[in-house]
């Protein structure tokens, strides 16, 4: 570029140095400040026990919920009343009914938010919409949502669900009845009370843990000895006991590392050494090749 | 600026390749408008089930990948000082800008709410890959266009800001590197967080540094096919040693990329994972050896590099492999149900290409794309 520039060589370096520090200060400062919002872990917040054995498919709690949580009735192609197949937009929990092939062992499980201790979506989340609540729960801000649909690429247990029928889709999920306040009132999550068999238990984690343990212990022929969402991805809020293997219930195999620690490397340590890294590195190479400038 | 009488001459050889991409480009617009009225559910066959469709698998994430010539091209001119490189510079930052705004532009139709495009500058989540993602795109893209401004403001003659642009031209090719390292890195990382999604054929907790090399691979084999291309468009001649350079640059990168990806993939338990699933394991083959093994061995060849066929044939493999790396990781290695793009989706993926081909064209006859450097 000739001489021109070159007199300009100062005032280049300075400003490459001076936006490099500022990037980097920027990233330090960001690395090493506690969030309080939106990734906070509640280890012993409010929790769910379902027992799978006392379940006996009455759906009151999946009625309960669209009634606590303004949520329509789902009809199913042939008309069928609220029979959905799945969890979606407009159905946070549901009834699903899981029969072996030769129709000898069944089981009714419930589909719904885990409230994972340290939930995969609430770390994809861009814009910190999902977030962990002072109850544990993991709730949804509408207003801050934007539409990426990371949290339903990341979430193990395929829980957030679209409002594909709309122009102004939000993420739908059980929040635990965080939003219409029942938890913040101490009440039990209304899919809870509105169980006639006593098939879900509300209380914190660790007394349930302990409730669950002790069922397993007093009738040892009954369950499967395992309680899932105790280890799972770190731990999780809603508790599970079954009769049958939780594979067949529809349950991923997941190790005790929550998924969130996969990616601590990669962002909480390598951006901040890019961002240094690179920026020592074209600085440096800037300098050291000046004079080997080659004609063109 | 004029038309002189080159370009109506110019004009009419690509009359038709002009036609067809209008009608590419009409077909985008009409199914942006239907997009935006009719809601993302409505013009897209995205679900429950497959969250992530065409538009985040080739607009985003191949589409940046292949763009990452742009740095490169920058870094090697402007900071290595290889000033030779220097006709390359400027198509390759315009491409490189259409790129990022494809990719951009995708991610706006993408959203569920996509006038809340603008929520990263307002709500963080630090602890999120696509925040830094969201934040590095949208802040290189910036520094693109700033890149590119100086051609333009040479074009017009405006001389103040041209200087003004060219003063800060260094910091901004700097600020270029960091944040192209940053966010190609991190484009890997969205599918570590979701690696149990990921076929263990593609899953690894290095997903990130491939994603980085194998983009430096992509964006110097795209330079070299672009050039090519351009030669051809616009009858120049190709400057065969200084593309046969860049060519043995990215064997190289190819080369680091080949060992690592070996690496993870045996570490990680793909090889337990071959033949599990005969269609992915087709794709993953089709991947390494097509992708990455053949244009490997021919880069490395100074005959193949020499050679204008030849050499356009292997930078373009490793385009190729790059693209099918980011499918196979996004789309067909990726849990979920099947899924087939509509009218919609295929409509804006292949109107902005053409949109950005005609702009690619409009900036080559009006500004000093291609003039030789000073």
């Amino acid at each position: 570029m000739g001489k021109k520039i070159n007199r300009r060589e100062f005032l280049k370096i300075a400003g490459a140095s001076v936006g490099g520090l500022l990037l980097t200060a920027g990233a330090v400062t960001a690395s090493g400040k506690e969030e309080v919002r939106p990734f906070k872990p509640v280890t012993d917040g409010y929790a769910m026990l379902y027992d799978a054995t006392l379940c006996v498919g009455c759906r009151a709690c999946q009625n309960a919920c669209r009634r606590a949580n303004n949520k329509p009735a789902e009809l199913d192609p042939t008309g069928l009343y609220d029979a959905p197949n799945d969890l979606s937009g407009d159905t946070w929990t549901l009834i699903k009914l899981y029969k072996s092939e030769d129709g000898q062992t069944w089981s009714f499980v419930k589909r719904q938010c885990m409230h994972c201790i340290e939930p995969a979506c609430v770390a994809a989340c861009p814009l910190g919409a999902l977030h962990i609540t002072p109850t544990g729960a993991v709730a949804y801000d509408k207003n801050i949502c934007f539409g990426c649909r990371y949290c339903m690429v990341s979430c193990p247990f395929g829980v957030p669900r679209y409002e594909w029928d709309t122009t102004t889709p939000y993420i739908q999920k059980c929040d635990f009845c965080t939003s219409n306040g029942r938890l913040e009132r101490g009440e039990p999550p209304a899919c809870v009370e509105a169980c006639p068999t006593g098939a879900l238990v509300f209380g914190t984690r660790s007394e349930l843990l302990a409730e669950a343990h002790q069922r397993i212990e007093a009738h040892p022929d009954r369950y499967v000895d395992h309680v899932y969402g105790e280890h799972e991805a770190g731990g999780t809020h809603a508790l599970y006991l079954s009769g049958v293997p939780f594979e067949d219930l529809g349950f991923p195999q997941l190790d005790e590392k929550p998924l969130p620690e996969s990616i601590k490397i990669p962002l909480d340590y390598a951006v901040p050494s890019i961002i240094v890294g690179m920026t020592t590195f074209s600085v440096a190479a800037y300098l050291v090749t000046r004079g080997e400038e080659d004609k063109s | 600026m004029t038309v002189s009488a080159k370009t109506i001459s110019a004009q009419r050889t690509l009359s038709w390749g002009r036609m067809l991409l209008w009608g590419l480009a009409l077909w985008g617009l009409v199914a942006a408008i239907y997009r935006l009225t009719n809601g993302l559910g409505a013009s897209t066959n995205l679900s429950d089930g497959r969250p992530w469709g065409l538009w985040i698998s080739i607009d985003v994430l191949a589409g940046i990948a292949l763009a990452a010539g742009g740095f490169t091209i920058g870094a090697i001119v402007k900071i290595f000082h290889m000033k030779r490189f220097y006709p390359l510079l400027r198509p390759t930052i315009l491409t490189a800008f259409l790129g990022y705004v494809i990719g951009a532009a995708s991610i706006f139709f993408d959203l569920g709410l996509p006038w809340r495009i603008w929520h990263p500058l307002v709500y963080h989540n630090l602890h999120s890959p696509l925040f830094e993602v969201a934040v590095c795109v949208m802040t290189y893209t910036t520094v693109l266009a700033l890149e590119l401004s100086e051609v333009v403001f040479e074009g017009l003659g405006w001389r103040t800001l041209r200087r003004l642009v060219g003063a800060i031209m260094i910091p901004l090719v700097i600020l270029g590197i960091v944040l192209s390292t940053m966010h190609q890195s991190s484009l890997g990382t969205l599918f570590v967080l979701s690696g149990w999604r990921v076929s263990p054929l593609w899953r690894t907790g290095f997903l990130p540094l491939l994603f980085f090399l194998s983009a430096v691979a992509a964006g110097l084999s795209m330079i070299i096919v672009e050039a090519n291309l351009a030669a051809r468009a616009y009858h120049k001649k190709l400057d065969q040693p200084l593309l046969a350079e860049l060519g043995k640059y990215a064997a190289w990168v190819l080369l680091v990329y080949a060992i690592i990806k070996a690496a993870t993939f045996v570490m990680s338990g793909g090889l337990a994972a071959l033949g599990e699933n005969l269609w992915l394991t087709l794709l993953f083959l089709v991947e390494v050896i097509v992708g990455v093994l053949i244009p490997l061995v021919m880069l490395f060849s100074a005959r193949v590099r020499e050679d204008r066929h030849l050499l356009f044939r292997a930078a373009f493999l490793v385009a190729f492999g790059v693209l099918l790396n980011r499918f196979n990781v996004s789309l067909f290695g990726l849990k979920g149900v099947a899924y087939v793009p509509t009218w919609a989706e295929w409509g804006i993926t292949l109107g902005m290409m053409a949109g950005a081909i005609l702009f690619f064209d409009f900036m080559v006859r009006h500004f000093p794309i291609f003039e030789k450097g000073h």
